[in-house]
């Protein structure tokens, strides 16, 4: 049975064809406008992305070239509160704080992006081939599985920053070797059950082959959970890389990023006796920041799992 | 007969995978360039010239199968090296720093794990009410939070502003020097139950002061994990034949909720204590450097600072240990609580 190419196809056709996809496609955006929960996790996200986007013109970096570098304002020690001049005050060293959560803000974003982008492909590739192919090579990727997941994810990140040596790319470098593992997890246990439906059965007997099989059939079945996985570890992968900063492990002092920033406040938290509160923006306004990111994915990842998960979204 | 089986096989596999974490310790350890390894050797400036020397001694340039065997007939002996932020051998710091750590974690398990099996079923009986949608939410900030920025905010509030309310540290000065003194007897050397056994209510309380900061930290941030799955399988709980059951057979709400539900809807919290303890970990290597209790984790995130390669393998060691043994404990547990689970 041979059906013409797509250029003979003509506009109803494909129309008709599209019909089913766009009809779950507004299944799912109604399904994301009947919960409260989703919409605000999806509206901080876009507000975050729309500050990172924005970053140049909303904190126009003194020195073009470097723009990742917080301007300082003199070398005090002590921080300054808010001001008119620096609307979040300056933290110590008198690193402008508004500047450093803006930009901080592409740096978890670029920080989460490649990490978890990395781990989804590396981990859908290996899991994919172990519970295709099943055998030796299962039992080769699972072991190696096991062991990367029998140590916690912050301490083995943080053996791995301290031999490739402390900075940003290598936090990111760390988090990627620690976090594949969980996804081939997934994505291999959910490959074994769809492996045996009938559909896989009848697209093998009319003469697919294995990776065709595995891409046009087998993925788009089971890469839901992966995509709220991802989501949810967007989140988790900017509290783990913060808390390495946090810790002097990750990013070089003065670089824009909010782990380092609440980082500078630690020996603030405590102000002079008649005001003890007196620097609480150094420590609130970068920590806020770092959560309302997380939050916003992971009530984005909640989202996704009730309206992507087949299982679940006509519930 | 079968069981035996099993048990054997998840020892056969348990082997395996340590095998695997001590080829993955030391992979981490042969990144080091030999010079950085021979540093570990280093007490004396003088021997900085020596290099070469310490490199050939230690056999740091061999092959890496004959490295392996040499590190690992060390580690065998119980020699993990020199830790440098400890200014102690490895294995000597290691007990050292247990018991500060032990008991963080002792007060906080049991509180997790409560707390979030209560929140849970309680939010899955009331579904979709108020009670419901608070705990839910809660859960989602809590699991959302930075633990160190949290932390830091606590201290903030109770220490900054309740002027030194909520301290940070194990004990107060005084405390610290009476418990050092020779008049008090460490037993177990945790503070809050040797001060129960020397009968020193005052130095009990004053570590109970210092630890409900870093237990609530840990608590918040950590109970939300369980709270959700509680929540979602009491609720499948719920939905099953055997409740209907025992409605119909007039069983009051109380005890169906309790003894019906609740009973099944353990099993998999029972399943994710293996992450619990992954979380745990996280909690007090961050919980303890910022309240500066001197405790396995303070001294793990210092020495990833400093560079002290032995104390840092060590915690990767320790704790591919620890989370590869509880595993397999739940798994045996498992299927004493679960009549369903078919071994294979």
């Amino acid at each position: 049975m041979k059906t013409p190419k797509t250029k003979g196809v003509s506009w109803d056709e494909l129309k008709k064809s599209l019909k089913p996809r766009v009809e779950e496609l507004k299944f799912s955006l109604h399904r994301i406008r009947k919960s409260p929960l989703s919409l605000i996790g999806l509206s901080l996200i876009l507000l975050f992305a729309a500050i990172a986007i924005l970053a140049p013109k909303l904190a126009p970096p003194k020195h073009p070239y470097e723009p990742y570098n917080i301007p300082r304002y003199g070398y005090s020690a002590e921080p300054r509160p808010p001001s008119t001049q620096h609307i979040f005050g300056t933290t110590e060293g008198q690193y402008d704080v508004y500047y450093g959560v803006i930009w901080g803000t592409r740096t978890a974003f670029r920080l989460g992006f490649m990490v978890v982008g990395a781990t989804f492909l590396i981990g859908l590739v290996l899991g994919s081939l172990a519970g295709y192919y099943g055998g030796v090579l299962d039992e080769v990727i699972m072991r190696l599985v096991d062991i990367f997941m029998s140590v916690p994810t912050l301490i083995l990140a943080m053996a791995l920053v301290t031999a490739l040596g402390h900075s940003l790319d290598n936090v990111i470098k760390a988090l990627i070797i620690v976090g594949w593992p969980i996804y081939a997890r997934l994505i291999r246990g959910d490959i074994l059950a769809v492996r045996e439906e009938d559909y896989v059965s009848s697209a093998r007997a009319v003469g697919c082959s294995s990776p065709l099989i595995i891409i046009k059939h087998v993925l788009p079945n089971s890469i839901y959970p992966l995509l709220i996985l991802a989501s949810l570890d967007i989140g988790a992968v900017v509290l783990v890389a913060a808390a390495l900063s946090f810790l002097g492990l990750g990013a070089p002092v003065g670089y824009a990023d909010w782990g380092q920033m609440v980082s500078f406040a630690r020996n603030w938290i405590v102000g002079p006796p008649q005001n003890p509160l007196a620097y609480w923006h150094t420590i609130t306004i970068p920590g806020l920041f770092m959560l309302f990111f997380v939050l916003g994915w992971n009530l984005l990842g909640d989202a996704f799992r009730d309206v992507l998960d087949p299982r679940l979204r006509r519930k | 007969m079968e069981m035996r089986a099993y048990i054997i096989r998840r020892l056969l596999l348990l082997f395996i995978v340590l095998f695997g974490v001590s080829v993955l310790v030391f992979g981490i350890l042969s990144l080091f360039s030999p010079e950085q390894r021979a540093s570990v050797f280093v007490t004396d400036v003088k021997q900085l010239k020596d290099i070469p020397e310490i490199i050939k001694k230690h056999g740091l340039d061999a092959p890496i199968h004959v490295q392996y065997y040499n590190w690992m007939k060390a580690l065998l002996r119980g020699d993990l090296g020199w830790s440098k932020t400890a200014q102690k051998p490895v294995l000597e710091a290691l007990f050292y720093f247990l018991p500060n750590t032990v008991e963080l974690a002792l007060l906080s398990a049991p509180l997790i794990i409560l707390v979030g099996i209560w929140l849970g079923s309680a939010s899955a009986v009331h579904q979709d009410k108020l009670i419901d949608h608070t705990t839910r939410t809660l859960a989602i900030v809590g699991w959302s939070l930075p633990t160190f920025w949290f932390g830091l905010m606590l201290l903030m509030i109770f220490y900054g502003y309740f002027r030194g309310l909520l301290p940070p540290e194990a004990l107060s000065m005084k405390a610290s020097l009476y418990v050092n003194s020779g008049e008090f007897a460490r037993y177990t050397k945790i503070n809050t139950i040797d001060a129960l056994l020397n009968g020193q209510l005052w130095v009990f309380l004053d570590a109970l002061r210092h630890l409900i900061l870093p237990v609530i930290t840990l608590t918040v941030v950590q109970c939300a994990l369980v709270m959700r799955i509680m929540r979602s399988s009491m609720l499948e709980a719920l939905g099953r034949g055997y409740i209907t059951t025992a409605r119909a057979k007039g069983a009051g709400e109380n005890r169906v909720v309790k003894k019906h539900a609740r009973k099944n809807a353990l099993i998999p919290v029972v399943t994710v204590s293996g992450w619990l303890i992954a979380g745990l970990v996280h909690g007090v290597v961050i919980t303890e450097t910022i309240f500066n209790r001197k405790g396995l984790g303070w001294w793990w995130a210092r020495a990833a600072i400093q560079l002290d390669i032995p104390a840092v393998l060590c915690a990767v060691l320790f704790n591919g240990v620890l989370f590869v043994v509880t595993n397999l404990v739940v798994d045996l547990l498992y299927v004493y609580i679960d009549p369903r689970v078919r071994l294979r």
